[in-house]
């Protein structure tokens, strides 16, 4: 088992050659909390994936879910910015 | 290690679907330049999914890499039997190690059982071996076709496949230990697991009438060959009729219980609200009031031969596609050329078993203009598709009947 940081790192060094097909995300507020929470455990595809249908309470509630049922370890600050983000840039 | 290639462009992608559908339409430069998606997925899956290759698989529609979740273009479910390296694959989790034969060990016991003990791949080989063909079918298979959408992995009609397994029977594997009466469950774990320690692993467990059944079997061939490595290597858990999450890949664990599992991927995951479908096969230590773990897979067909909007001549002109269900065999599959009035029967081919794809195909006389070809199969128990959407909120079942409109000049 890693530990959450250990996680990031070994993706970015220890695969070097099983480089995940970068995902561009739309630049805005809070992304860079996106990219430092949500792409610990999964790639950022599942969010364009995911849109656009979700409204406000719907990515909320996507959030919260990654926080309660999987256990991401996110801070309630992050959080907050990310369900800003996620609707703001994915929402409807 | 997961490693990927990204080599494979469109030219490799078009060369594999002519490979697989020699005598069927060819794709026009324009499908074949964009990534073969399902209409009426969410507009968002455009920009992420591609066409590629995991090692050992020809070009897969990429929904996400990490963890690898790869659906099949139409044009792989031509067949009854669907090859290896065209077959589907779903992860939920991304630590996904390569399993190594030598050190590889399936652990049976739990508190349901009288013994415990543990088996290399080879105690699994020197069991008696059978074989089943049967459809591994995600349980969200369809699930980006939802009206509202619904959060998930936003699959199109390829998170299917349909192969000849060959294995132990679970229930040969669960005599050496021996059962106690309690036993209401058989648990199963496998080599994958979280990037996170406090992501729950995913465990899973089938009431003990199916673990007893004697098609439920701890597999380690997938038609003819080794499972791939992205299907389960070494062996994974067949539970034929029932959806795939049931279906545990690199299967180390196997464990006889005598109270419900309680774990995050029994309940709230993968469950259905109850009364709404017209399934058979019940899971009843699991069932609570609001709902019920999915089971078995409903009656359904897809049409494989055209893709909707598909340009053909005018006059004689075969659709053809599969059909299945879960595990009653499929007794007729109908088409209708006016939406739904009036109805012919379908001609029905190679019966590979009552868990198999069941083709079909069906001789249309093609007018100038638009043409509609509607389909609906009916099971032995007199099961048949739905004309509407029964709306669920994980997005499952969804089983109805397609209506494609084909372009003739």
């Amino acid at each position: 088992m890693r530990a959450f940081a250990i996680a990031i790192v070994a993706a970015l060094i220890v695969l070097p050659a099983a480089a995940e097909a970068p995902i561009q995300l739309k630049k805005g507020e809070g992304l860079d909390k996106v990219e430092g929470n949500c792409a610990a455990c999964h790639t950022l595809a599942y969010i364009p994936m995911n849109s656009p249908y979700l409204d406000a309470k719907g990515w909320e509630a996507e959030v919260n879910k990654m926080i309660k049922a999987y256990g991401a370890p996110i801070d309630e600050a992050d959080a907050k910015a990310i369900k800003e983000y996620l609707s703001k840039n994915y929402g409807i | 290690m997961i490693t990927r290639r990204h080599l494979l462009g469109t030219a490799g992608a078009s060369a594999a679907f002519a490979t697989s559908g020699l005598s069927l339409p060819k794709f026009s430069e324009a499908e074949a330049a964009g990534v073969p998606l399902t209409p009426g997925i969410p507009a968002g899956v455009q920009s992420i999914a591609a066409m590629e290759a995991l090692p050992g698989k020809k070009p897969l529609i990429r929904l996400a890499d990490r963890p690898p979740n790869y659906e099949a273009p139409l044009e792989y479910l031509r067949t009854p039997i669907t090859p290896n390296d065209e077959f589907f694959v779903r992860y939920h989790l991304s630590d996904i190690p390569e399993v190594d034969v030598k050190t590889y060990r399936i652990k049976v016991g739990g508190d349901g059982a009288n013994g415990q003990a543990e088996l290399t791949l080879d105690d699994l080989k020197k069991m008696p071996a059978f074989e089943v063909v049967a459809v591994n079918q995600c349980s969200g298979n369809r699930r980006g076709l939802s009206k509202p959408h619904v959060p998930g992995v936003e699959w199109g009609y390829g998170a299917m496949g349909c192969a000849r397994w060959k294995g132990a029977r679970l229930k040969d594997v669960l005599d050496k230990i021996g059962l106690k009466k309690e036993t209401i469950e058989i648990e199963f774990g496998g080599a994958d697991g979280p990037a996170v320690d406090t992501t729950p692993d995913f465990v899973k467990s089938i009431p003990i009438w199916k673990a007893l059944d004697e098609s439920t079997l701890v597999a380690y061939e997938m038609n003819g060959q080794p499972l791939p490595h992205f299907n389960g290597f070494p062996a994974r858990v067949v539970v034929p009729g029932w959806t795939g999450t049931y279906w545990m890949k690199h299967v180390n664990a196997i464990t006889a219980l005598t109270k419900p599992l309680t774990a995050f991927w029994m309940n709230p995951a993968y469950r259905i609200p109850r009364g709404k479908f017209p399934v058979v096969a019940r899971f009843t230590s699991q069932e609570y009031a609001p709902n019920t773990p999915i089971t078995e897979m409903v009656i359904n067909s897809l049409i494989t031969s055209h893709r909707d909007g598909a340009k053909i001549k005018t006059g004689k002109v075969t659709v053809s596609g599969i059909a299945w269900d879960g595990g009653y065999g499929i007794r007729m599959v109908e088409v209708s050329t006016d939406s739904g009035k009036t109805w012919s029967t379908a001609k029905l081919g190679e019966d590979l078993g009552r868990f198999a794809f069941r083709p079909w195909s069906f001789e249309l006389s093609a007018k100038r203009g638009k043409n509609t070809v509607m389909v609906n199969a009916t099971n032995k128990i007199g099961q048949a598709q739905v004309a509407a959407l029964i709306f669920n909120g994980a997005g499952y079942h969804n089983n109805v009947m397609q209506n494609i409109t084909l372009n003739a000049a």
